[in-house]
């Protein structure tokens, strides 16, 4: 039985979550935590989070959680949701700037709505993930699946390479992220119905 | 492509059921919030709203348990509405599994709470359910009135204006519904949709007034919703989830359908 430690930095629809790893490994230990030695010890990481990056950055910092983040991230799979995708590049424009995590080369922007590409902003509600590269976790998800999404900035990874999938609001964006162990998806998996469920499914599979 | 336009039944919740009736009257039962959340999901919504019309503050607590049982089993977006004014409602609904919460009388009795909830959990969570009749000025313009508990009480505030106001603390997204419209199946009020979508740039849910396909259709192209919340044309069985996803599709309209 392996554990899976739910970050809990107080930043989060960590209920939804929790409710939805629970329901797709039912054998495994889930636990909810923001203690850095159960986090270390855990076997999978989810680092989900809302709200506003430099709120989350400084709830990550109060409870001393930003080095079990990073070490983590290196040592064992890893899957961060929404702004726990957002804050793991090196800096975002929310909130007049923010510094990040700099586990992930890269940058936070804000969509922008002009009278030629009029989009509403939060970019709320299903829209489809486009596959960019084969990987384990699109096991069992069709090659454009939606997901949903509510969020006003989007990630800029410098290495194009490590994008796994594509959505588009006004432009494309890089939805799905992966470098090394970690992965992160701009949507929610926890509200995505099958698809989702099928997602957190392979992230728990994965060894 | 890009996002899609969503469908969201409403379920009314009374002391842990849902219920259905026609304007209050000959309310019956229709069944096990779970169960009917479930069949919505499976149907396809894109989320699911439920109001709980619990009249007596000491049964709030019945509220809090259908979500947490919704919650465990379907895995979409649940919004939850009635009666909440404080933040400390907002958060007990989210950590029992909500993911967003409709506002309504609170944020005119309390415009501050829209800031301070939006602030607290997010914009994200926040809808504000707008209420308007349709007024004719001395001028002879069109404008429409906010109104509260059911319709009865105006409270002469300008839709327009409280609709940009709710935007600028920090609302995520506004429930429009009208009620010269609502209950009435003749479709939308689609010139107040249209107006408050030129003003804004958060989402806009159209309610009110469903009562063909095509009304769904008027709402989203002429109305320009982002989404359309409805009751009756599911709960009575008139149109399926799936059956209206599919007209809309075939129209042209951009949405999610799936293989379940």
């Amino acid at each position: 039985m392996d554990t899976i430690a739910i970050i809990d930095y107080g930043m989060s629809n960590l209920s939804s979550v929790v409710k939805a790893t629970k329901y797709v490994a039912p054998n495994e230990k889930v636990i909810i935590s923001s203690d850095s030695n159960e986090i270390n010890n855990a076997d999978k990481i989810i680092f989900p989070g809302q709200g506003a990056a430099k709120k989350c950055m400084e709830s990550i910092y109060d409870k001393n959680l930003s080095k079990v983040i990073k070490k983590s991230s290196q040592e064992k799979p890893f899957l961060g949701i929404c702004m726990g995708m957002q804050v793991l590049m090196d800096h975002s424009d929310e909130n007049s700037g923010t510094e990040c995590l700099s586990i992930i080369e890269g940058k936070v922007e804000k969509f922008k709505s002009n009278k030629n590409n009029k989009i509403k902003i939060p970019h709320m509600g299903w829209n489809k993930i486009t596959k960019k590269k084969d990987h384990p976790i699109w096991h069992k998800i069709d090659e454009q699946s939606y997901f949903y999404f509510v969020h006003s900035y989007f990630i800029k990874p410098y290495e194009e390479d490590y994008i796994l999938g594509e959505t588009n609001h006004g432009k494309d964006f890089c939805s799905v992220i992966a470098k090394d162990n970690i992965i992160a998806i701009q949507g929610h998996p926890e509200k995505s119905s099958s698809a989702g469920l099928q997602f957190l499914k392979n992230f728990i599979g994965t060894k | 492509m890009s996002v899609t336009k969503r469908i969201i039944p409403c379920l009314d919740v009374d002391n842990g059921r849902v219920v259905k009736g026609v304007k209050f009257l000959d309310i019956v039962d229709a069944g096990d919030p779970v169960e009917v959340a479930k069949r919505y999901n499976d149907q396809g919504a894109d989320e699911i709203t439920f109001l709980d019309i619990t009249a007596s503050s000491s049964n709030r607590k019945t509220i809090l348990k259908v979500v947490e049982d919704v919650a465990s089993q379907v895995f979409i977006p649940l919004t939850v509405g009635g009666g909440i004014s404080s933040i400390e409602d907002i958060r007990s609904l989210l950590n029992s599994g909500a993911d967003k919460i409709t506002i309504n009388t609170a944020a005119i009795n309390n415009p501050n709470l829209i800031s301070d909830a939006s602030d607290a959990v997010g914009s994200q969570c926040i809808v504000v359910a707008i209420d308007a009749k349709r007024k004719v000025s001395q001028s002879n313009e069109i404008y429409w009135e906010i109104y509260t508990h059911g319709g009865r009480n105006a409270t002469g505030i300008d839709a327009i204006d409280w609709a940009s106001n709710m935007e600028s603390r920090g609302a995520g997204e506004l429930l429009v519904t009208s009620m010269d419209k609502d209950g009435t199946k003749e479709g939308f009020d689609l010139e107040l949709m249209k107006t408050i979508n030129d003003k804004v740039n958060i989402p806009i849910i159209a309610s009110g007034g469903v009562g063909t396909l095509e009304d769904l259709y008027d709402g989203i192209n002429i109305g320009k919703a982002d989404a359309v919340l409805a009751a009756s044309i599911f709960h009575f069985g008139t149109y399926t989830v799936r059956e209206v996803k599919e007209y809309l599709l075939s129209k042209g309209i951009n949405m999610r359908i799936t293989n379940e």
